[in-house]
């Protein structure tokens, strides 16, 4: 029978929460790796046995797992992340030269086509890669090193690397995010990379249209329209159909066009979520209210989605890395928030509800369809 | 003409914070063997031979430097800023007092 497994990372350990294709009833697991920071759980398409995750701690630094039995048990894997060459400096938050320096893995990727190949894109911000499973890690040094790296300054939550897009077919494809550098591309393998920030606006830095510069909150893609890209901005929401050479805006009808996650579908590639957040000065839903909302039409025409989430005296965050959507022929749509909720619709966003109530502050979630 | 006899390594207590006692899952307290002089530096290698897991997280991998949060202590003396090539305290090197690394107290 098949179902879903949740990979939830938090501020306290991670968490697996299992289900059949109903999606009613809730297994929880207990914390693996309790008490340290969680940031990304993630699991292989090639193998679901195979599952990265990291865990981070200001104290003891990196340290990465591996899962080769579903997450039942783990092993320690490499972390040993090391810049290319010398890694010079990118601005810091006074405009001030900063050396490079390794702080976190923020998002693990594994390959479509190959189980012991996976990427972690790490703050500050830079693209690694292992092909051994973990154990060793390779930087893509022609992403940090891009001519204008020197100048790539940290969001508000580091100069991060958080968003990893894989081609579905072209292993030489590789689309990431970094805030607040902006979305970047590259067609060879990771060893060139290109700006991909044509179209956006940003009116926080001093040139608008500027290179780089964007805070890119997060990017989608739909697998079977590897071209089209969709964006969470810090604010406004944007589209690409032609793999980030040009961008337009599809904020549309949305209350607020701040937000963290963006999602599609897995059935209808013209299908996208957002959960759009009051303001980069107010990280809490619009009047309190927690609404996913859905285009249809690839953007623009948003219609809220509220059937069993809290519509009052809601204040909480939902992450960039903290929405999943399942592949069940009932798409189902995940999102964790701040204040420790894991929210399920298994019918599209239709309605929703809560799969648990108390965790500590959600930084990610991702689900496995499981046969 | 017979060998010289070798010097049997020293036995090393060394105590872990909680979080990296689960990581390396070992108890409270353990030994290692260490061979020749007993320095932080010696004693840290050994740590780190017999658990791997641990590397990275009590220093740097590449410069070795101690990371910033980590303090490391003997006989209640603070030896986080001594050379790391200084001998340990004699309690130490003969296993009556453990080397201890702790997590700097920060926060509530």
């Amino acid at each position: 029978m098949s179902g879903v497994r949740v990979l939830v990372g938090t501020t306290k350990g991670g968490f697996v929460l299992t289900s059949d294709e109903a999606r009613q009833e809730w297994a929880v697991s207990p914390p693996i790796f309790p008490g340290m920071e969680v940031f990304h759980i993630k699991a292989s398409p090639v193998d679901p046995n195979r599952i990265y995750a990291g865990q981070s701690s200001d104290w003891f630094g990196q340290i990465m797992h591996r899962s080769d039995d579903g997450g039942q048990t783990w092993q320690t894997v490499g972390n040993a992340f090391a810049y290319d060459g010398v890694p010079g400096t990118h601005q810091w938050y006074d405009g001030t030269p900063h050396p490079w320096d390794f702080r976190r893995v923020w998002h693990l990727e594994p390959s479509p086509h190959d189980v012991d190949t996976v990427y972690a894109g790490v703050e500050d911000a830079a693209l690694f890669r292992s092909t051994d499973g973990g154990q060793t890690w390779q930087e893509l040094s022609g992403l940090r090193t891009h001519t204008t790296g020197n100048s790539w300054q940290p969001g508000a939550g580091g100069l991060c690397l958080h968003t990893i897009l894989l081609h579905p077919t072209d292993p030489n494809r590789i689309v990431v995010a970094i805030s607040a550098a902006g979305a970047f591309r590259s067609d060879d393998g990771g060893e060139t990379w290109l700006p991909i920030n044509k179209g956006l606006r940003s009116s926080y830095i001093p040139d608008e249209d500027a290179e780089v510069g964007h805070c890119v909150h997060n990017l989608a893609m739909h697998p079977s329209r590897p071209d089209t890209l969709f964006m969470q901005k810090h604010w406004d929401v944007m589209r690409s159909d032609d793999a980030g050479g040009q961008w337009h805006e599809v904020s549309g009808n949305l209350p607020s066009d701040f937000g963290f996650p963006i999602g599609v579908h897995a059935h209808e590639p013209e299908t996208v979520y957002v959960v759009p957040i009051t303001s980069d000065e107010h990280h809490f839903p619009p009047e309190g209210k927690l609404r996913v909302y859905r285009s249809r039409g690839g953007g623009n025409d948003w219609e809220a989605l509220t059937d069993g989430l809290p519509q009052e005296n809601c204040y909480v965050n939902i992450l960039r890395d903290a929405m999943a959507i399942d592949r069940l022929p009932s798409c189902g749509v995940y999102f964790g928030t701040t204040g420790g909720q894991v929210y399920v619709s298994p019918d599209s966003g239709d309605t929703w509800q809560t799969i648990v109530h108390d965790l500590p502050r959600v930084l990610s979630v991702e689900v496995q369809t499981l046969p | 003409m017979s060998a010289e006899p070798i010097a049997p390594a020293s036995m090393i207590r060394v105590k872990l914070p909680a979080h990296l006692r689960a990581l390396a899952g070992v108890g409270r307290e353990f030994a290692v063997p260490v061979d020749g002089p007993v320095t932080q530096r010696s004693v840290l290698d050994a740590v780190e031979a017999a658990y791997p897991m641990l590397r990275g997280t009590l220093r740097d991998q590449r410069t070795y430097a101690r990371r910033p949060m980590v303090r490391f202590f003997a006989l209640e003396q603070d030896l986080s800023h001594e050379p790391m090539d200084d001998p340990l305290p004699d309690a130490v090197q003969q296993g009556t007092e453990p080397f201890w690394v702790i997590g700097a107290i920060a926060g509530g």
